[in-house]
């Protein structure tokens, strides 16, 4: 016997409303504990490329949000003009929702990191230690070969050299690409020169080996077998240190540093 | 006392080799070669898979009587939709770092063939129980693959077992010079082969007799009818 229309309609609307009863409920359920799975990964990340802790270290929620308290100061920093950014809630901006927002971000200009959006703010992490500012942990995204990267660059207070790197994500090759995420290549960067004499930024990882930063303190050893992860760190870290990302905010610290 | 009837112990055994859902029901391959470059990631979407596939093929078994054949499609894609989501949402809270690494292909799960292809060929027309094992079943099919493929693609492209250091790599100044061929796409296609190959000398009844699309449509549709 072939079912009523009638019937197939209440049946339809029955399994409807049990899955989205249940959909809603495990996204609405669980959404603290995801909130701060995230929080707590972001912490991670800002503490371990401020080399607060081990590369690989666990923390829980709790021990992450004390040494967060303790030793970081974010910035909330208006891109364009580089001036701290008034009324933003440091704990709950999300650059990646911003940068989705039309209302919070505009239309990046041309860059080889094919970045297609720039947020109004972007968070600058200070790493105080005795008052003073010890680092700054710098937000960097950009294209590798497949995927956009997303991760942390940190410099130190005379912003001169590389205090660390990390990416915390990215869908890299596995092995080559991917290898953005040895911590043997990315000890390769701490001591590394930024800027050059202009204070435009120089570093660039390139095919290859380069020399020990003394001779060589422009370049980073290129991942093998990944030509294009390698020009796009490069390029992520041109845009994101240079005048469209933070450069702005850079001029303005290094003024103010300098001032007596 | 026999705990399951033969009938039982088929639908839960025969997908690990004599019906497996990957090597002979070539299903679900795309996952396959996505999520096998580390063991740990191919293990946690085995587990996402068998959630999945266990609550689709009981919900449907559960409904099959008053499910109308006109929605029979839909109402099937829109149950395996919801546990997926339900599944991502579980993972993001309980494993968030693997849950990174898995991406979309959690989310893939969706279009995952196996799930749709149980639901369709076996769960709408058999009991419950009988529908349970045969995801167990299933499930554990498609693990067994995913876990065979991640095993040497870990091992030989990273060094790695599980996370764990196994073979000593150049890149962290040891002997081992990674196999880049490994960590790509083209070495699971390769591994699964192998798998199939060895499947089907060890069971020549697998090999399909006719290289013809209409016949091997055919011969499977008879297959899940038996």
């Amino acid at each position: 016997m072939q079912p009523s229309v009638a019937q197939v309609v209440r049946f339809a609307a029955a399994v409807c409303v049990v899955c989205a009863v249940a959909v809603s409920s495990a996204a609405v359920g669980l959404k603290d504990r995801q909130e701060a799975n995230k929080l707590l990964d972001r912490q991670s990340k800002v503490l371990g490329v401020a080399g607060l802790i081990e590369p690989g270290q666990k923390l829980s929620s709790d021990e992450a949000q004390s040494m967060f308290d303790e030793y970081i100061v974010s910035i909330p920093v208006e891109l364009q003009t580089g001036e701290v950014a008034e009324g933003v809630d440091v704990q709950s901006y999300d650059q990646r929702v911003a940068t989705q927002d039309p209302a919070l971000s505009r239309t990046a200009p041309a860059n080889t990191a094919k970045v297609p959006r720039l947020p109004n703010v972007a968070l600058v992490y200070q790493v105080m230690v005795d008052g003073e500012v010890d680092k700054l942990i710098f937000p960097i995204e950009g294209m590798g070969l497949w995927s956009t990267l997303y991760g942390y660059i940190a410099l130190e207070a005379d912003l001169e050299q590389v205090a660390g790197i990390t990416f915390y994500e990215h869908g890299e090759t596995a092995g080559l690409g991917g290898e953005v995420d040895n911590p043997r290549w990315q000890a390769l960067w701490p001591g590394r020169q930024v800027f050059d004499e202009d204070g435009a930024p120089a570093i660039e990882v390139i095919k290859g080996t380069a020399g020990p930063v003394e001779t060589d303190p422009y370049r980073i050893d290129g991942l093998a077998g990944a030509t294009l992860t390698s020009r796009g760190v490069t390029n992520l870290i041109h845009l994101w240190l240079g005048p469209d990302g933070f450069g702005p905010y850079l001029d303005s610290y290094r003024a103010e540093v300098s001032a007596p | 006392m026999k705990i399951l009837s033969k009938q039982e112990r088929a639908a839960l055994l025969d997908p690990l080799f004599n019906d497996n859902p990957i090597a002979l029901q070539v299903l679900g391959i795309c996952s396959a070669l996505a999520v096998t470059t580390k063991m740990q990631t191919a293990f946690v979407m085995s587990l996402a898979v068998l959630g999945v596939l266990v609550g689709s093929n009981v919900a449907v078994s559960m409904i099959r009587k008053g499910l109308p054949a006109s929605i029979r499609i839909i109402v099937e894609l829109t149950i395996i939709a919801s546990l997926v989501i339900i599944t991502d949402q579980i993972l993001k809270a309980v494993v968030y770092d693997i849950s990174k690494q898995l991406t979309v292909f959690i989310g893939l799960i969706i279009t995952n063939c196996i799930i749709m292809g149980r639901a369709e060929a076996y769960a709408i027309q058999n009991p419950v129980k009988l529908s349970f094992l045969d995801a167990v079943g299933n499930s554990a099919g498609y693990a067994m693959i995913l876990m065979y493929v991640a095993f040497f693609r870990e091992l030989f492209g990273s060094g790695t077992l599980f996370g764990y250091q196994v073979l000593n790599p150049t890149t962290d100044g040891g002997w081992y010079i990674k196999n880049g061929f490994m960590v790509l796409s083209p070495a699971a296609f390769l591994l699964i082969g192998v798998f199939i190959w060895v499947l089907r000398t060890r069971y020549p009844e697998q090999i399909e007799e006719e290289i013809n699309a209409g016949a091997l449509f055919e011969s499977r549709g008879h297959r899940h009818l038996r």
